[in-house]
């Protein structure tokens, strides 16, 4: 805040002489016109302003970068984040600045179309970052560019239930149950709850129920529509509702870590699906040559021992675990993983079942 | 010649003040409603009409409005006695009460809803009490009903209180030396006097309700056809790309609200005139 010294005489307190001398000077019939051109040039001056304004506040971005992500990395990428600046720093680089932007991937998606400048997007669904290439921000073939389909780590869907497992839930068959409440987010709003709904889709195709009409039980035991999935794990776990909460593996182990190990329980069903959150570097967006090595080097440094080492130590199921603390990878239980393509992929998965009047309205609102 | 687009004034500064007026205005306002309703027209009325004549819609746009207006009903009450009781006693905290007030205005909604459930949650302090009365709160209608009360709240009582402080202590005072009873002079002198402000008041809590979202989706649950509110469904079409079927549920809400704020203002229009007070 800049100080000024107030002097009434000169900050504009008009004496009335002049007022009235103001008011004689302006003909009595001034033409409209006149008014108008004021107006306009007063229109054009706050417009000016106002245009201005994002010029002032852009930052003389020398190595920047931004990382859109989705809800449940905030941990991962917080210590990837200072690892990468230190390895970056130590390759004889300047210290970059890293921000790290966190919601629901597919509101993180559209913000990005819609012109937020990520240069690097780490999001839940490889439909939400199509979404981007289709808006001609990266190219189509942009799952190709890295390793494992882009996806430095995977992640499964496991069951969070209370300490002891009072209603003995072992399995996808047993939340249909009569009196079982499942917590889980709304698959419309939420990535992380399509594999949810898919998992539970996978589980009763393999094992002879009718798909539909089991997710459509599922979802009638569910008494709380989340819109995302850390608002589910707070309505599950400080707010007391349900007896299990679908929830992604690293979230459910981030829950026993924060809330107590003591008073909640992993179960792990015999299907889940290997839902594969891929990462991408958004190529309209990129500034410079010095930027896009940044970014190049950033999603790189995901798949280096060191990262993994990190995805490990966030719960997530990495590929490499050369350099991990062997805890780290021996909690991870053995399971049968689906993966997306074996369900149709998700060009077919995303209308089939969650367009507007798809399979999953038609659990509330019959067609 | 007909009358000047703009009339002169002896106050100096006009041209200015209304291009800055007539600027912000469009930026702020006019340009983001000019917007959806050309969102709107690309998409046809009778595409509105398909995406909004369904169950699902229906339902959430009815439940927005039905609780929205019982909420603004609830805050018309319980606003006016709050600015009552603020301006005419003295006791103690008073200035804190009234500080307190504002809260509403200033609590980031999201933080409001995350506060609201926890306490009105089966597990949360009146949750629990609720629940032994088998009544359910958060994740109820009930729910989104609360969450729109503490949303509204100052809307009213901010709007009535300066009127009643205005109030002179001598026209209460004439109306008992004239002798009317209490009842009668609250009735027939305090009351006309504060219909105008209390119905402002009740239009803005109801205008702020039905477009509430953030402290609402905490609490509401969020089930298709129980308590899904129609914000919840703009969101949802939102996330699906769907930008013109959102913008035909927006402009549905925006002439629902428009002909509730409009049968709002006549009956403020009809309310003065009757009195005779401006």
């Amino acid at each position: 805040m800049t100080h000024h010294t107030l002097n009434p005489f000169a900050f504009g307190a008009i004496n009335p002489e002049e007022e009235t001398k103001m008011t004689i000077q302006t003909p009595i019939a001034a033409p409209v016109a006149r008014k108008l051109k004021n107006t306009l040039s007063a229109v054009a001056l706050a417009a000016l302003s106002l245009g201005a304004l994002p010029f002032v506040a852009q930052p003389v971005a020398a190595e920047s970068l931004l990382n859109v992500s989705y809800d449940p990395t905030r941990e991962l990428y917080r210590e990837v984040n200072e690892a990468f600046s230190a390895w970056w720093v130590a390759q004889g680089n300047e210290a970059p600045n890293l921000e790290v932007s966190h919601g629901g991937s597919g509101s993180q998606s559209r913000a990005v179309v819609d012109g937020l400048k990520a240069q690097v997007v780490t999001l839940a669904l490889a439909g939400d970052i199509d979404r981007i290439a289709k808006a001609g921000q990266l190219p189509e073939d942009w799952q190709s560019k890295l390793p494992h389909n882009s996806s430095p780590y995977t992640s499964t869907i496991v069951f969070l239930v209370r300490e002891g497992n009072p209603k003995g839930l072992k399995d996808w068959g047993d939340l249909v149950a009569d009196g079982v409440e499942v917590i889980t987010p709304n698959p419309k709003t939420s990535g992380g709850a399509r594999w949810n709904y898919l998992a539970a889709w996978a589980w009763a195709e393999k094992n002879g129920q009718d798909p539909k009409e089991f997710v459509g039980k599922l979802y009638k035991n569910v008494p709380v529509l989340d819109s995302a999935a850390r608002g589910s794990t707070t309505t599950f776990a400080q707010n007391g509702i349900g007896d299990v909460l679908l929830a992604w593996e690293n979230e459910a182990y981030l829950a026993l870590k924060e809330l107590g190990e003591d008073q909640f329980d992993i179960v792990v069903p015999s299907i889940s699906v290997l839902a594969e959150p891929p990462v991408a570097i958004v190529d309209a967006n990129i500034e410079s040559d010095a930027q896009r090595k940044l970014a190049e080097a950033y999603l790189n440094f995901l798949y280096t021992p060191e990262g993994q080492a990190i995805v490990f130590k966030n719960f997530y199921r990495g590929w490499d675990a050369s350099k991990a603390n062997p805890e780290d990878v021996a909690r991870f239980p053995q399971l049968e993983l689906v993966d997306i393509a074996s369900l149709g992929g998700w060009a077919k998965v995303q209308p089939e079942h969650f367009a507007d009047g798809g399979i999953f309205d038609q659990i509330y609102v019959p067609e | 010649m007909g009358r000047p687009f703009i009339h002169r004034s002896s106050m100096p500064g006009l041209g200015l003040s209304m291009g800055i007026t007539l600027t912000m205005l469009s930026l702020i306002v006019l340009l983001p409603i000019g917007a959806l309703l050309l969102k709107g027209a690309n998409y046809g009325l009778a595409g509105m009409w398909e995406t909004v004549n369904r169950e699902r819609v229906w339902t959430a746009l009815f439940l927005s409005f039905r609780l929205s207006l019982f909420a603004a009903v609830f805050n018309l009450v319980f606003g006016v006695l709050l600015a009552w009781v603020l301006v005419r006693y003295q006791f103690w905290g008073r200035r804190i009460l009234d500080a307190a007030v504002d809260l509403p205005f200033a609590l980031p909604t999201a933080v409001a809803g995350i506060s609201l459930t926890a306490l009105y949650a089966p597990r949360g302090f009146f949750g629990q009490m609720a629940a032994e009365i088998g009544w359910k709160i958060a994740y109820t209608q009930w729910g989104i009903f609360i969450a729109l009360v503490f949303v509204g709240l100052p809307f009213v009582t901010r709007t009535v209180q300066p009127v009643i402080e205005e109030i002179e202590r001598e026209v209460e005072e004439a109306s008992a030396t004239l002798g009317a009873s209490r009842l009668y002079t609250l009735r027939h002198v305090i009351w006309p006097m504060l219909t105008p402000a209390a119905l402002t008041g009740f239009a803005l809590a109801l205008a702020r309700a039905v477009g509430e979202y953030g402290s609402v989706i905490f609490i509401a649950g969020n089930i298709p056809l129980v308590t899904e509110i129609a914000p919840l469904l703009i969101i949802i079409q939102l996330e699906e790309f769907n930008y013109d079927a959102a913008a035909a549920i927006g402009i549905a809400m925006l002439l629902i609200s428009f002909a509730m704020l409009l049968v709002i203002n006549l009956i403020q229009v009809w309310s003065r005139r009757r009195i005779g007070y401006v």
